[in-house]
């Protein structure tokens, strides 16, 4: 499965819920690819992406997609997002 | 490499600031003294704000200011500025802003091991208003330094 975070400058930001996902998601026992991406480049990397991981700013520039965009507000709330990712993966 | 080098050149304890470019402004001076940036990074971490909003509000209280890698950045670096007064981002749920972090990465390939050494100090909620509290320089390493 793969999960693609996207901030602003593809750094920073995205690192960290790329970061904090892959531990959220090894606690879930779930095996994922997560990348992280600045919103420019997100059509070459979204692929067959089943959850996007973003802050509510980029929802517009996302658009429309196939797959589940979460809006995460506290990037270092581990609870918040494993919540999130349970429900957009459940 | 995990979390930037913080040297004290790169911390201010206790800012004050009129808004959120200012704000970012002082952190963007705190890389140029540490000699992780030029002066242009500034400008470059509020153009990325000015463009996509304030999603760099990225939890409550803490600002995560950040440009890409460029001609900018000399160095890895960290800059810490605690404010006087807090100021607003207009983040939804993040404002007011307690605590700017300045961030600049060389090597987009390297960026993971430094986020990953923030995620280690601040995945603990407390880190943000022991930050924000911190009277001195020293305090504030010290913070960052225990949970690296």
């Amino acid at each position: 499965m793969k999960i693609v975070a996207i901030c602003g400058a593809g750094i920073g930001s995205s690192g960290i819920l790329k970061v904090n996902a892959e531990r959220v998601l090894k606690r879930l026992d779930i095996d994922a690819d997560v990348v992280a991406a600045d919103i420019a480049s997100l059509p070459d990397v979204i692929g067959t992406a089943q959850v996007i991981l973003t802050s509510a700013e980029f929802v517009e520039a996302i658009g429309k997609t196939f797959a589940d965009v979460v809006v995460i507000e506290n990037y270092f709330d581990t609870a918040e997002l494993t919540t999130k990712l349970e429900k957009a993966l459940g | 490499m995990s979390l930037p080098p913080l040297p004290a050149e790169a911390v201010v304890v206790g800012a004050t600031a009129t808004d959120w470019r200012d704000a970012v402004r002082l952190a963007g001076a705190a890389l140029v003294r540490s000699g992780a940036a030029r002066e242009g990074y500034s400008d470059e971490m509020i153009r990325m704000i000015d463009e996509h909003g304030p999603y760099v509000v990225i939890a409550p209280g803490l600002a995560l200011a950040h440009a890409r890698p460029g001609p900018d950045v000399l160095a890895d670096g960290l800059a810490i500025v605690t404010l006087a007064t807090p100021v607003e981002f207009g983040h939804p749920h993040n404002d007011p802003v307690r605590v700017v972090l300045g961030l600049a990465i060389k090597s987009a390939d390297r960026h993971l091991a430094a986020v990953a050494g923030l995620a280690n100090v601040f995945n603990d909620s407390t880190a943000i208003q022991e930050l924000a509290e911190a009277t001195s320089i020293e305090a504030v390493q010290a913070i960052m330094e225990e949970n690296r």
